[in-house]
């Protein structure tokens, strides 16, 4: 074979479904917008995880405290106030942000891996297997999973691995619901029916055949899943069964300042914007997927 | 020893509704270069009894309810899946009646075709050029530049040609065609049915033709064997069944094909 057909046969291919789906996302205004968004949460975020786990000097320490200048008002030297420690918000937020976005894509990664496993089980095989996986799901909506999180919680210690654990460990029934769902229908499709028909084995069929599939709508979830994981950590802080101060996160911020929110509207408001903002981008972000995705 | 021998096969559908048998006590056999068309209306049996070869039906609902299916002499509703995975795709190969649904719509058609050669074909280590001599092979223009289109980009009769390479890459002794070119329009189904008959005259393997269609299996299939509610009610040599037919089904089924230059003032159907 010659040279110059080796490389057409090793060039990206131009038309696949996935680009196609990306280059409707990326014809979104809106879609541009919220991922842009969610690159600088998470490029904040990184640099701040850097700094701190490279002892690198920052403009001011998330936990340096100084009593003197307590509860200031937004200024040109606190961009966004002190808190009651006289610690600067725009710090603590900036070092909050690398625990709530931890906090949303470790859970969402874990609730992803077991929803997608367990659901395509239960949806390829079907029979008693999905019977007892499916009632095993029930049994675990039923709980009310916010409480659930909480008890495992005041059981374990408010540990930052064992909340992110328990978070993605308790979210991955809605996963698996829709990865069983999409199962359903593509098993019974007719290029599943052809690779059966070629000799193909169950293990290459779901994760060859079906589970590119069913990707959009599994995309889709796993990224609305991150800011339920999230919120999820934001009210466990409030509460504060969150993560052991003096480590900042958005939530226990906002728990914090709630004491002084007369006084102090800014140790509520800004971080509840964060909270707000990241949520809504990767809603919104999420949404323009689906979007690209239905538009075939 | 025959290629495929089947002996008073049942098959059973067991559903809320009811129970249906859907194949009652069909017996025939293939050597290898047979070719055999099964003819019937929809739900006489003809499909099922064709994914049945390598159990293919999803049980339940499906149920072999009796009979034997001998691949090579071996029981293939005895064998393992692990068994019955080897005798698919290399054995008995299949083309399905929707070219469009039956590829992956995430996969090149080149990734597909392979897919099928690297299972049943180990040895072959130039996977790429096997590919081009099988979409050559099928008639495909140009395969250096469509084997790396996505189905969408493919016209049904592209479609369908990509399906009869990706199933002649296994090197199938038997290749089962369930109704090949009825998606299709009537000249492409013309072309399918011509590219059929020459691959299946160089390559020497045996072919079932599943259709409902009288009109296209004369000189592609040596024998015919029609297939009545679950029943093959007629079986003989394609020629002098077509002339002279003997069970009035088949009668009813030739007398629906419309034929050119005949005169006739209402298109007869099938009630039975």
């Amino acid at each position: 074979m010659t040279a110059t057909a080796t490389a057409t046969l090793h060039a990206v291919p131009a038309d696949s479904p996935f680009r196609r789906v990306a280059r409707k996302f990326f014809s979104d205004r809106l879609a541009i917008v919220s991922l842009a968004a969610i690159l600088l949460f998470f490029l904040v975020a990184v640099v701040a995880a850097l700094c701190t786990w490279k002892g690198l000097p920052m403009p001011m320490s998330p936990n340096a405290t100084n009593l003197s200048g307590k509860l200031l008002p937004p200024s040109a030297a606190n961009w966004l106030g002190t808190d009651n420690l006289g610690r600067d918000v725009l710090s603590r937020m900036v070092g909050g942000s690398t625990i709530s976005l931890t906090v949303g894509f470790v859970a969402m990664a874990v609730s992803l891996g077991i929803g997608i496993v367990v659901g395509a089980i239960s949806g390829y095989f079907g029979g008693w297997a999905d019977n007892i996986i499916m009632r095993l799901v029930d049994a675990l909506l039923c709980f009310p999973s916010f409480f659930l999180i909480l008890s495992a919680i005041a059981l374990l210690g408010p540990n930052i691995w064992i909340i992110i654990a328990v978070i993605g460990l308790v979210g991955w029934t809605g996963t698996a619901r829709l990865v069983r769902a999409e199962f359903l229908t593509l098993r019974e499709s007719e290029y599943v029916r052809a690779a059966r028909a070629l000799g193909q084995s169950g293990r290459k069929i779901i994760f060859r055949h079906i589970l590119p599939n069913a990707f959009a709508p599994i995309f889709v979830t796993a990224i609305i899943s991150i800011p339920d994981a999230i919120l999820i950590e934001s009210g466990l802080s409030f509460l504060s069964f969150g993560v052991p101060p003096p480590q900042a996160t958005w939530g226990n911020i906002i728990a914090d300042g709630k004491t002084y929110f007369l006084d102090a509207w800014w140790l509520v408001v800004f971080p509840g914007l964060a909270i707000f903002s990241a949520s809504l981008a990767f809603y919104l972000a999420g949404d323009a997927l689906r979007r690209a995705a239905s538009a075939r | 020893m025959s290629l495929l021998e089947i002996h008073n096969l049942s098959i059973r559908f067991r559903t809320d509704a009811g129970e249906l048998d859907a194949v009652k006590r069909i017996s025939f056999s293939m050597r290898d270069g047979d070719s055999l068309a099964i003819v019937g209306e929809s739900g006489s049996g003809k499909s099922v009894t064709a994914l049945s070869l390598t159990r293919l039906l999803p049980s339940p609902p499906a149920e072999y309810a009796g009979g034997k299916i001998l691949y090579c002499g071996e029981d293939v509703l005895k064998m393992s899946d692990r068994e019955v995975r080897k005798v698919r795709g290399a054995g008995i190969a299949y083309i399905f009646q929707e070219p469009a649904t039956s590829l992956n719509p995430v996969y090149t058609i080149r990734s597909q075709i392979a897919e099928g050669i690297r299972l049943h074909r180990p040895d072959v280590t130039d996977i790429d050029s096997e590919v081009l001599r099988w979409l050559g092979a099928v008639g495909i223009v140009d395969p250096e530049k469509r084997m790396h289109d996505y189905p969408h980009q493919l016209s049904g009769g592209m479609q369908q040609r990509a399906m009869i390479a990706m199933a002649l890459g296994c090197r199938p002794r038997l290749l089962v065609a369930d109704e090949p070119t009825t998606a299709l329009d009537v000249t492409i189904q013309a072309q399918i049915l011509a590219e059929l008959r020459r691959l299946r005259a160089e390559f020497g393997m045996a072919l079932i033709l599943i259709t409902h269609n009288f009109a296209i299996i004369r000189g592609l299939c040596d024998r015919v064997a029609v297939m009545f509610r679950g029943e093959i009610v007629e079986y003989g040599d394609t020629e002098s069944l077509l002339k002279n037919p003997q069970h009035p089904y088949t009668k009813a089924l030739i007398a629906c094909v419309p034929q050119l230059g005949i005169k006739r003032a209402r298109l007869r159907t099938i009630e039975f």
